[in-house]
């Protein structure tokens, strides 16, 4: 290397910090988010940081408020049909996409097609649409088969995968395949040349965004913008090194406070910690397909053997931010109620281990899968498996990371072919709180869609009487009695509720942590 | 070193039987003070590995979750498998399960001498297999020394880390992904000696007598290999401790629930700050050991083999 | 010398060769499925085989080698399948951080270790001597993780003088550049600052011994001169080649202070690389260090003919 030319580049860099200086009082939002941004198209997966990264860049039909009601976003008005299959939409004046043009009915039409082809209640909705068209430059119709009750729900669903829309040419690219463009009309746009993988990601303010007159709640009402630039740091991965950062006010917010941190930055002065107002279960899933779990008498000995208050002791250890829930829809929603949990919430050691020895378990190992990575469940399966130790069962605690994990779980193969028995694993309420979107109560065997396999007819016939019931008094009812059954065979086992916890300096204003997802417009520095 | 010489080749040099009575090697290694240190670290260390049960410990995986991130000395309880609650000491606190890292540290010592002990058994195994072979079957030395250029071209840490997650991490394949890279410096030196002690007059001699080949290198070139080995080998089990608390650091070592310095280490950099202790403790034993076997091995060369730091 | 430069270039065409098939063998035969990692959690089988067939994973090994050979000596290191951007691209972005903590590590290396190995061989036996072997040896044993907790604990939050995470571009001014490089470049230098006092203490111990010493001594040249131009320059040569040894000790290091400190290089990437069983990436950074590690030696060899003007080919 030239010497003299380094010395010279480094005099311009010295020399030309004066510029950089004045570019930086710009208000610049550094954010260390929950997890690492690897995909940047919120359609093609379900990663939370996708949705949150699709919150930045795009805009959506409607948005869900902080008391989970269904608001417009971008639709202005609209009107439904009197035999409720044909609903009309306007869009609001002055919607435009980061490159310049105008927003269409076409791009939307494209958008929650491909949308319809990814997301279970896009899917779902689909099965029920006859046709998605425009309507003039800023209007779309869509046409119904037969009526269904959850359109304007699907299209202001809050979490992945969030209907946002996109121009109709990068909507248009195939839904098994990732997109290539990065163009929204959502509050801040990305700065592609600055994204470094694993390093940062960058988001400008849109200028020409025109918030909605109403208050920020949730994803709906007015998204202001009051910084000129946010940063997502995806270097800071180490819990320790963030928790550093935040109380040195090198970073903004850390998304994800480590529960042993929480009193130390509850203590901070500069430092304001937040729960977010919707929480999380815990939960763990049995393989139905292979011994011991195949027998419903061993696993309801596991259910006796789960109290809950260990679970959250050892994962959450902070008793402000857990507490023990009978319910498999979460405590605190219409459905969560505490019918038939007995099994669990009132069961104990000595119960588990009677259980056990009537089932005629007969010495099989449990394979529990740790995920090694993953600090918020990686203690569960810890507990899981004393617990399991402790009623009589014989475990094999394999720990993996979590990528492993996933597509370990994935295999219907017997444990010792690279199967599995068990593993954990946390939800967001709005994801699980009723019979229809709890994943783990479909019960159709091997092709029961989400992992673990159950097969109960019953419990197919009460998730569908469910489904097809309107009057919401007696939907409460039937929801206890599908949980009912699903206690009855063991489907799975939650233990217990927390809520996240998320830290910010004090400097910062109007941050929102309503838990729907990660946003970050209304928020000042 | 010309005395070295004289030593080693001592039963068949002509002038050695003029030369004054010295002292052995082993006596010179037992009088060597860097040796003395090292050992008798290592002896304690070797006590504390196999007396690990009866050390006032409790089984290093138990955890109670109320007695999660204690200091050190604190008291706290403890719920055993049956069932039962017993009062326990945390000499070095618990971490933030509610294991106790006293018991965790101490059991750790054995994994921790284990990995290193048998990763430079198995690197010296596998590097003088590829040694002799290289050194005696000329036809194979081209194509086998290239492969061992190879993997010295990779740094070892980046093989280790590449074929541990590869498979899933178990005691073997820990042990294996640090013994491979070490693989090669063993080869070279000893097929260097077989290169030189094959051109020694009584190595010819024998070869002309129709001794088998493999009897000539068991019989001749591997008792001269022997102390430059020892030495090496020592090196590698530090370096192996080493690396085995750097994967289990960087997430991609043994299983978690196994206690290990590394992992103890790995499981407390999430609240280093509030608890140090949980990386400082470990990692003063680890230090320590490294130590120890580094400074057995400096001394286990000056004593056995002066010419060692040339040949590598 | 250009003879033996072209002799020296061509023998690390093989070494090369052997690191690429190594390499390959290393990442293909492995339990793991990427396609299946890659279709993520909700892929249906035919799409986890479509993905297969996309990536070439249902060809024979050779094919699939003689496929990736072709790219890789084109310069192309394939598609990450974490983050779905070509792989040099992934490189490219993280190169500034890991060259820039390496040459400091270097510099902070060289400039402390060499004048402290002289002195030590100088005033040979003496306690100074004996302190700094000792310390040597205790480089070598310290884990570089601890030092760099110890370092953060003390210097960034204890004295709150530094900055405990990060790493700022060179182009956003050379002052922050140098504040988040100081620790890191501290705690990866314990290693090389013990490598190499160690081998200049023992070369210019050596030289110390040869005859033209004792001659430069008895024409009464002054002892600095003595050590500094005489002995001193006789270990250029040692200290150059460990230098290039060292470079894998480096990288190693570098693999575990990038995730101390959270700096976006090279050895932060291999590390979530791996835990992503990112194949394409993890099979890029190791021929990349590779090829640097042989790149050095390379160097180190060739600069024998500037440092020794005894060596002659």
């Amino acid at each position: 290397m030239n010497l003299k030319r380094t010395l010279v580049a480094v005099g311009i860099a010295a020399a030309s910090s004066a510029p950089i200086a004045l570019a930086q009082a710009q208000t610049v939002l550094t954010v260390v988010p929950h997890s690492n941004l690897a995909i940047l198209d919120p359609i093609w997966t379900t990663a939370y940081m996708s949705r949150n990264h699709g919150y930045m860049i795009y805009d959506t039909l409607f948005g869900t408020d902080e008391n989970s009601k269904i608001q417009p976003q971008m639709v202005d008005t609209w009107t439904v049909s009197a035999d409720k299959r044909v609903y009309d939409f306007k869009l609001r004046a002055g919607l435009e996409w980061h490159d310049g043009a105008p927003v269409t009915g076409e791009d939307v039409a494209a958008s929650l097609a491909r949308w319809g082809k990814r997301d279970a209640m896009g899917g779902a909705l689909m099965t029920f649409v006859d046709k998605i068209e425009a309507v003039g430059k800023d209007g779309f119709r869509i046409t119904l088969k037969e009526p269904a009750g959850f359109v304007i729900e699907a299209l202001g669903k809050p979490s992945s995968n969030v209907p946002f829309i996109m121009p109709k040419r990068i909507a248009e690219t195939p839904p098994d395949k990732q997109i290539a463009e990065y163009i929204g009309s959502g509050p801040y746009v990305f700065q592609k040349d600055e994204f470094k993988p694993g390093d940062k990601a960058v988001y400008t303010k849109f200028t020409k965004y025109v918030p909605r007159k109403e208050t920020a709640s949730g994803t709906a009402g007015g998204k202001r913008v009051h910084v000129d630039k946010v940063v997502w740091n995806l270097a800071l991965r180490d819990y320790q090194a963030q928790v550093n950062a935040l109380i040195k006010g090198e970073v903004d917010i850390i998304e994800n406070v480590p529960f042993q941190h929480y009193e130390t930055l509850v203590k901070d002065p500069n430092v304001e910690v937040r729960k977010t107002k919707i929480g999380l279960q815990y939960m763990c899933r049995f393989n139905h397909l292979h011994p011991p779990f195949n027998n419903v008498k061993v696993r309801q000995a596991v259910l006796a053997s789960f109290n809950q208050r260990p679970f959250l002791q050892a994962q959450v250890g902070v008793a402000d931010l857990y507490k023990p829930c009978p319910s498999m829809f979460t405590c605190g929603t219409p459905y969560g109620v505490a019918t038939g949990s007995d099994i669990q919430s009132k069961g104990s050691m000595k119960q588990a281990q009677d259980l056990l020895k009537a089932s005629g378990y007969d010495g099989t190992p449990v394979v529990i899968m740790k995920p090694t990575d993953l600090s918020s469940i990686d203690k569960l399966p810890e507990v899981a498996a004393q617990l399991m130790r402790q009623a009589g069962l014989k475990v094999d605690l394999q720990a993996m990371d979590w990528q492993t994990l996933v597509s370990r779980r994935a295999k219907k193969d017997a444990p010792k072919d690279g199967g599995w028995n068990m593993f954990c694993t946390a939800w967001v309420s709005p994801d699980i709180d009723n019979p229809v979107n709890n994943a783990a109560l479909p019960a159709r065997g091997a092709s029961t869609p989400w992992f673990g396999w159950p097969e109960d007819a019953k419990l197919e016939e009460l998730r569908r009487a469910f489904m097809m019931e309107t009057d919401e008094k007696k939907k409460i009812a039937m929801a206890g009695a599908v949980q009912a059954r699903a206690f009855e065979v063991a489907t799975h086992a939650p233990v217990g509720e927390f809520t996240q916890p998320l830290a910010g300096r004090k400097t910062i204003k109007g941050w929102m942590t309503h838990g729907l997802a990660h946003t970050y417009w209304n928020i000042s520095k | 070193m010309a005395a070295t010489d004289a030593d080693r080749y001592a039963a068949l040099s002509v002038e050695s039987a003029d030369v004054r009575p010295q002292e052995t090697a082993w006596q010179r290694v037992r009088r060597n003070l860097s040796v003395r240190i090292g050992g008798v670290v290592l002896v304690l260390l070797l006590a504390v590995a196999a007396l690990a049960p009866w050390l006032g410990t409790v089984d290093p995986t138990m955890f109670d979750a109320g007695s999660r991130d204690l200091p050190p000395g604190a008291k706290g309880e403890m719920l055993t498998l049956d069932g039962e609650v017993i009062k326990h000491r945390f000499h070095f606190g618990s971490d933030s399960l509610g294991r106790d890292i006293y018991s965790r540290v101490i059991y750790g010592t054995r994994v921790s001498l284990f990995v290193g002990v048998v990763a430079a058994l198995v690197s010296l195994l596998l590097g003088v297999f590829c040694g002799l072979t290289a050194g005696y079957l000329r036809w194979l030395d081209g194509i086998l020394m290239r492969v061992m250029d190879g993997i010295m071209a990779i740094p070892a840490i980046l093989i280790a880390i590449a074929l541990v997650a590869m498979w899933r991490a178990s005691l073997v394949t820990v042990i294996i992904a640090i013994a491979i890279p070490e693989i090669p410096r063993v080869a070279r030196l000893v097929r260097s000696l077989v290169l030189t002690i094959r051109e020694e007059p009584y190595v010819e001699a024998a070869t002309s007598l129709g001794t088998p080949t493999w009897k000539i290198m068991l019989g001749h070139i591997l008792p001269n290999t022997i102390a430059p080995l020892v030495v090496m080998g020592t090196f590698i089990a530090a370096s192996a401790i080493l690396i085995e608390a750097i994967l289990s650091f960087l997430g991609v070592g043994l299983p978690p629930d196994i206690p290990t310095w590394g992992n103890i280490m790995a499981e407390g950099r999430i609240a280093f700050v509030q608890f140090p202790h949980n990386i400082f403790i470990p990692g003063i034993f680890l230090t320590i050991t490294v130590l120890a076997v580094n400074i057995l091995g400096d001394g286990l060369r000056d004593t056995l083999d002066p010419k060692m730091a040339k040949r590598i | 010398m250009y003879p033996f430069i072209a002799r020296r270039l061509l023998a690390t065409i093989p070494v090369l060769v052997i690191v690429a098939v190594l390499v390959f063998l290393l990442l293909r035969i492995t339990p793991g499925d990427p396609a299946a990692i890659l279709a993520g959690d909700a892929a249906s089988t035919e799409q986890i085989e479509g993905i297969r067939k996309t990536l070439g994973l249902d060809q024979p090994l050779p094919v699939q080698f003689g496929i990736w050979a072709l790219q890789m000596v084109q310069g192309d290191l394939g598609e990450s399948y974490y983050y779905k951007v070509r792989v040099t691209q992934l490189i490219a972005q993280r190169i500034e951080a890991t060259f820039s903590l390496a040459l400091v590590t270097i510099v902070v290396a060289v400039l402390i270790s060499v004048p402290l190995g002289v002195i030590a061989a100088w005033r040979f036996g003496g306690w100074f001597d004996r302190f700094l072997m000792g310390f040597s040896v205790f480089g070598f044993s310290v884990p570089v993780f601890i030092v760099g907790y110890l370092l953060v604990w003390l210097v960034s939050l204890k004295l709150g003088w530094l900055p405990v995470q990060g790493y700022k571009r060179i182009d956003a001014g050379l002052w922050p550049w140098i504040q988040h490089l100081v620790l890191p470049a501290i705690t990866l230098s314990v290693i090389y600052i013990a490598l190499i006092a160690r081998v200049t203490r023992a070369s210019v111990l050596e030289a110390l011994g040869e005859d033209y010493i004792r001659t430069a001594r008895a024409k009464g040249l002054p002892e600095s001169k003595v050590l500094v131009k005489h002995a001193l320059a006789n270990a250029a040569v040692p200290i150059a080649t460990v230098i290039g040894i060292g470079i894998a000790l480096l990288i190693g290091g570098v693999v575990v202070t990038e995730s101390v400190y959270a700096i976006p290089g090279l050895g932060r990437l291999t590390v979530d690389a791996v835990l992503a069983r990112d194949f394409p990436t993890i099979q890029g950074l190791i021929l990349f260090f590779s090829l640097i590690y042989v790149g050095v030696n390379l160097l180190v060899d060739l600069s024998y003919v500037v440092f020794d003007p005894r060596i002659r080919y």
